[in-house]
């Protein structure tokens, strides 16, 4: 195992994986904003929410000594999939309750209370240690399929097993912004005031698409979760949750599907490669401040694509509807 | 209880300093600034760096009067408001300015201020580090007040230094021609051009003004607490809550809304954890986003 070629494999497998696992955030992002126009700052909340949900679900209820560690409200030991689907279900959940709160909002109003609503979330998974363990997370959380290889080459089953995702996903959003209900979406998006006085319901198309993309959110939280294996609050970070998601896909192009992977491969290659340059060149003692010149390269890049080319790279996909 | 209430209204002072400006550029630009917490850290962290600087000369060590900080600190502020000054004009000029010209969506300002006050936390963070850091060490002098309220002598300095800015600025606003300009602006914008006054002109001004109280509310808000690199973020949520409590664009409804958030988020301590601070002061803006849409001091439109 020696050679460098075995360890740059696992080491793009392990990439891909979470460039994969955020292109499944940005396809959502899509559905909210590129699509239907909603300004949803809050991923890192419904991120949360299904990772927390999944983990929950999977894992068994701690026994013997680790009890007295590890706190957890329920753990029901049940399969993976189960997993995805609960987390899937919870997350468009809270995101229709979030949506009945908010959603008559105008759009600067909505942007500001998704970020507070996932700050929320956030601060109540950290202070409510009964619920998922508080400050410390969740460890150990059941990973599917994980003795068919051995334990090097997890990356390689997990990466096959987020692509079925990604696929499924991107195959069940492009499908419906095609149809009737996702021309009534882009419709939404252009021009509110005439879609409703062209008889259609805006706020509940609104709410259909917050909780839609919610549900695919969820599912990525899931993903996230079974793949590091741990979770904690701090995961769920604005720029680690959300804004990062926002970048890739204004990136890529927003109300883009092709756009949104392809922003999360560029932003999460950007991020995951600049350590390893950064920490070859900053000097001894500075090992621990250097990966902060990532969050200088974000948030210039967020800048510099809105002064330059808020289209992104791909730019709006025109739909042509099959139906 | 009146210990909570005067901690809140402590608070509450800092957030009413950093909203005024908060709104007026909301109301004059439709920018929702979500740089402005981190634009606060930088301010802090400008004065320690001329605090440390200023220790090396001897008699600016010492300690103010019945303070916690010293001469070099009270000297700070001065540097630290004109570069903040000159970093808020030149932020608007190099990122807003050219959004404002192509007519961009107002996502386009929001997130592009997401993208500025990320850089600005990384820089920070390179520079001094996630660690906490002090303006001064050492002991901080109390007082003991009636009805069992216990005070750090800083605080009383804190109280006076945050009202003694917002009462120059409310003249400035309220008595020049300039400020009455800018005032027209952020309460109607296209009226006011309309009128004949000269938005980005006027704008250079609005920025100094927030620079001047980005400056002040973040060296208080390090006495108060402790400087560290999240500090503006975390201050962001209840300055946003102050700012559509008030009413987009109301200087008066900002100030009000800030003491509101204040007491609201030290007095809920009495039944939450400390740690749900924020969250309280996004609730409360949800509410009244729900049955205020127009802030509690927001004017109707006629």
């Amino acid at each position: 195992m020696g050679l460098p070629i075995y360890g740059l494999l696992s080491f793009l497998a392990s990439f891909a994986v979470m460039a994969s696992i955020y292109a499944i955030f940005a396809i959502g992002l899509n559905v909210h904003w590129g699509y239907t126009g909603l300004l949803n700052f809050g991923i890192a909340g419904f991120f949360a929410i299904g990772a927390y949900t999944s983990a929950l679900v999977t894992s068994p209820m701690p026994t013997g000594v680790l009890a007295s560690y590890i706190k957890q409200a329920f753990g029901l030991n049940a399969p993976f999939l189960v997993g995805v689907l609960s987390a899937a279900v919870v997350s468009g959940l809270i995101a229709a309750l979030v949506g009945l709160l908010t959603l008559r909002l105008s759009e600067g109003y909505l942007a500001i209370s998704t970020i507070g609503i996932a700050e929320s979330i956030r601060i109540f998974f950290n202070n409510e240690s009964w619920l998922a363990n508080g400050p410390q997370g969740l460890i150990g959380l059941p990973q599917p399929l994980s003795n068919i290889l051995p334990p090097a080459y997890y990356s390689y089953v997990y990466l096959v097993i987020v692509l079925i995702f990604l696929a499924v996903i991107y195959v069940a959003v492009e499908r419906g912004i095609r149809s009737p209900w996702g021309r009534v979406l882009r419709a939404i998006k252009e021009d509110e005031v005439m879609s409703s006085a062209d008889g259609k319901n805006v706020f509940f198309f609104k709410l259909q698409a917050l909780v839609f993309g919610a549900m695919i959110m969820g599912i990525g939280g899931a993903l996230y979760a079974h793949y590091s294996a741990a979770i904690q609050p701090g995961v769920f970070e604005p720029l680690f949750g959300t804004f990062i998601i926002w970048t890739m896909l204004i990136l890529g192009g927003t109300g883009n599907n092709k756009g949104a992977i392809l922003g999360s491969f560029i932003v999460w290659s950007l991020w995951s490669w600049s350590t390893f340059f950064i920490l070859k060149v900053v000097p001894r003692g500075f090992e621990t401040r250097a990966p902060y010149i990532r969050y200088i390269l974000i948030g210039l890049l967020l800048v510099i694509i809105m002064v330059r080319r808020p289209k992104g790279i791909i730019g709006e996909e025109r739909q042509v509807s099959k139906f | 209880m009146a210990e909570l209430i005067v901690y809140g209204i402590i608070l509450g002072s800092i957030i009413a300093l950093g909203s005024v400006g908060l709104t007026l550029i909301w109301g004059i630009t439709e920018l929702f600034n979500c740089a402005h917490g981190d634009q606060i850290t930088v301010g802090a962290y400008i004065a320690l760096i001329f605090t440390s600087l200023f220790a090396r000369i001897g008699f600016l060590q010492a300690k103010v009067g019945p303070f916690s900080f010293s001469w070099g600190l009270l000297l700070s502020f001065i540097p630290a408001i004109l570069i903040s000054v000159v970093l808020a004009i030149l932020i608007d000029r190099w990122v807003y300015k050219p959004l404002r010209k192509t007519g961009a969506h107002f996502m386009t300002g929001f997130i592009a201020s997401i993208g500025v006050a990320w850089a600005m936390r990384g820089l920070i963070y390179i520079i001094w580090g996630a660690e906490f850091h002090f303006y001064a060490k050492g002991l901080r002098p109390m007082l003991f007040l009636p009805l069992g309220i216990k005070l750090r002598t800083d605080e009383i300095f804190i109280m006076v230094v945050a009202w003694a800015a917002v009462a120059a600025v409310y003249l400035f606003l309220n008595r020049t021609k300039m400020g009455k300009a800018i005032r027209a602006l952020a309460d109607n914008a296209s009226l006011a051009r309309v009128a004949g006054i000269n938005t980005e002109r006027m704008l250079i001004w609005t920025w100094g003004i927030a620079g001047v109280l980005i400056a002040i509310a973040g060296i208080l808000y390090g006495i108060e607490t402790q400087l560290r690199p999240e500090m503006g973020w975390i201050f962001l949520l209840p300055l946003f809550a102050a700012v559509i409590l008030g009413g987009k664009g109301s200087i008066t409804g900002a100030l009000a809304g800030g003491i509101i958030l204040g007491l609201a988020q030290q007095v809920s301590t009495m039944w939450l954890q400390p740690t749900y601070k924020p969250a309280v002061a996004f609730l409360l803006m949800i509410l009244v986003l729900i049955f205020r849409p127009k802030g509690i001091f927001g004017r109707r439109k006629v």
